[in-house]
């Protein structure tokens, strides 16, 4: 694995399905002891060796940092995205040997905030189940909005309303129900902060009303892990380490360079930690970034891509790695 | 501007309209026309969200060029300590969306977001313009006493008579700059005093 992060030999102890789309992992360290404690809102990044192909995908840990006897983590089922979900949904199974990464946290809890507001879109869930087990814990102010497309695909809403009964509103878009996101904002005490997790409308959206009603960018929270697009293969020279590869439709320019035996730094692979930035020595052709990380400049400018998420169309492409 | 010296010395801004719908101004004496000059950019309606609390001070002006602004609320006030109750009243009952401009002296500036530290906002989100006098709001490090206006190098602590130098050294929790008595190894060392934060 790569800068920042060391990895974790373990052993899948259970996989519980959860409803149709979402499977729950359980990891052991496979020495017995005590897993690294993390705080609410981390994420691990799990290493699928599927034949001679390794899929490396970042998921948040959902248990709570105060039992670091395991980790949890749910991984919703994309038919139509590059295969991992499906490899984790098929291939993995209890007693399965696994590595993943150490916890790394981008969207951590500010706990000098008086009270946390939180908002999640499906699957956007997972951080929030293991941020209001921490904030329980420690007799946090929370509230927490979960918008879900039926009750059935409200995964954990039946967990997370056991748990904190009204600090837990439900909006199920078969129903018709939304959050009125105006008034929400605006009826909040001084001293809160906002986090949303979920699709990246749903997080454009909050973030675009939050900072028009006069929301402190500093107290505005976000993640969205983009997960990699496949795309038309295109070719890479990468000037310092003197090779030309392939990337392949279903792979992404990242792990092209790490099959090429290139170690790229990342903590994120979603596209949001700016870990992997790579300048661009030349390029004719198009850019499709589709990261979360530079600035429009830079994506206009044409010279920084993220290797992680990113992909691009043309002639030739000459990166500095 | 004050420089920036070392990394706790409170630098500064250019008070600048923010988006939102409620706008709350603290002021004194000069602060008043960084809030005027700031007009000038501000959207329509801009004040018609907004409260001012102006502390005039002696000289008693720009009062005229406020309430020109046409707030939604002008608040005179003849000292900090008067209107820190009414601050901290608002504060409590205030909503996100609410921000917060300060404009005047430091200490001012200083003591006004000790009250909006304690109410939750961040620091970073609130708008500051220094304008008018340096003089400083200190802490003697030995007695931990507070003395307002100190406009030399060293200064007097009005607590416990020691001769302090005030460094830059600042302290957002106290909303002063920390006085370090000067001569503690021979009293009778005393360095001359000169104006300096007027
Ligand atoms: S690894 Fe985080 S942005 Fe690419």
């Amino acid at each position: 694995m790569s800068t920042g992060t060391t990895t974790l030999d373990v052993v899948v102890s259970d996989v519980v399905p959860v409803n149709e789309l979402v499977t729950r992992f359980h990891f052991r360290r496979r020495d017995g002891g005590l897993l690294p404690t993390f705080s609410g809102g981390a994420h691990v990044v799990v290493e699928m060796r599927d034949g001679d192909r390794t899929r490396l995908n970042p998921y948040s840990l959902m248990g709570s940092p105060l039992d670091t006897r395991e980790y949890t983590i749910s991984v919703r089922r994309d038919d139509a995205g590059r295969g991992g979900s499906l490899f984790m949904h098929r291939q993995v199974k209890p007693g399965l040997e696994m590595v993943i990464s150490y916890p790394v946290n981008l969207f951590s809890l500010d706990l000098r905030a008086k009270k946390h507001l939180m908002l999640a879109g499906g699957i956007g869930i997972t951080p929030f189940m293991a941020q209001t087990s921490q904030l329980a814990g420690a007799g946090g102010n929370f509230e927490l909005h979960y918008t879900c497309r039926t009750a059935s695909l409200g995964t954990y809403a039946d967990v997370l309303q056991q748990r904190y009964g009204s600090r837990v509103k439900l909006y199920h878009d078969d129903r018709g129900e939304r959050i009125d996101l105006d008034r929400l904002l605006s009826s909040q005490p001084l001293g809160t902060h906002l986090y949303v997790c979920g699709p990246a409308g749903m997080i454009n959206w909050v973030r675009d009303r939050a900072a028009s009603l006069g929301w402190p960018l500093e107290t505005v929270h976000f993640e969205h892990f983009a997960a990699p697009q496949p795309g038309a293969p295109f070719d890479v020279t990468l000037a310092v380490s003197g090779k030309t590869i392939h990337v392949g439709e279903q792979q992404s320019l990242l792990e092209a360079m790490e099959a090429a035996g290139v170690d790229p730094p990342y903590l994120c692979r979603g596209g949001v930690c700016g870990q992997c930035e790579t300048n661009v020595i030349s390029s004719d052709g198009k850019f499709i970034h589709n990261d979360h990380w530079l600035s429009e400049e830079d994506h206009r400018s044409g010279c920084k891509i993220m290797p992680c998420v990113s992909r691009f169309e043309g002639k030739s492409l000459v990166l500095e790695r | 501007m004050a420089a920036k010296t070392i990394i706790s010395r409170p630098i500064y801004g250019t008070l600048s309209p923010q988006p939102g719908k409620h706008h709350l101004f603290i002021a004194d004496a000069e602060g008043a026309l960084a809030i005027t000059d700031m007009a000038g950019k501000a959207p329509p309606g801009f004040f018609d969200g907004a409260e001012i609390v102006f502390i005039p001070g002696p000289e008693a002006k720009h009062i005229a060029a406020l309430e020109a602004l046409k707030p939604a609320q002008l608040h005179i006030a003849p000292s900090f300590a008067s209107l820190l109750p009414r601050l901290k009243q608002t504060l409590t009952n205030a909503h996100m969306g609410l921000r917060l401009y300060l404009a005047g002296t430091e200490g001012l500036i200083g003591q006004a977001m000790q009250a909006a530290l304690e109410a939750g906002i961040d620091h970073t989100s609130i708008e500051t313009e220094h304008r008018g006098s340096l003089a400083r709001r200190m802490q003697c490090v030995h007695c931990k006493g507070i003395t307002e206006n100190v406009t030399t190098q060293p200064a007097l602590c009005s607590h416990c008579g020691l001769l302090l130098l005030v460094r830059d050294h600042y302290s957002r929790r106290l909303a002063a700059f920390q006085g370090v008595c000067i001569n503690a190894e021979d009293r009778s060392e005393i360095p001359p005093m000169e104006e300096i934060f007027r």
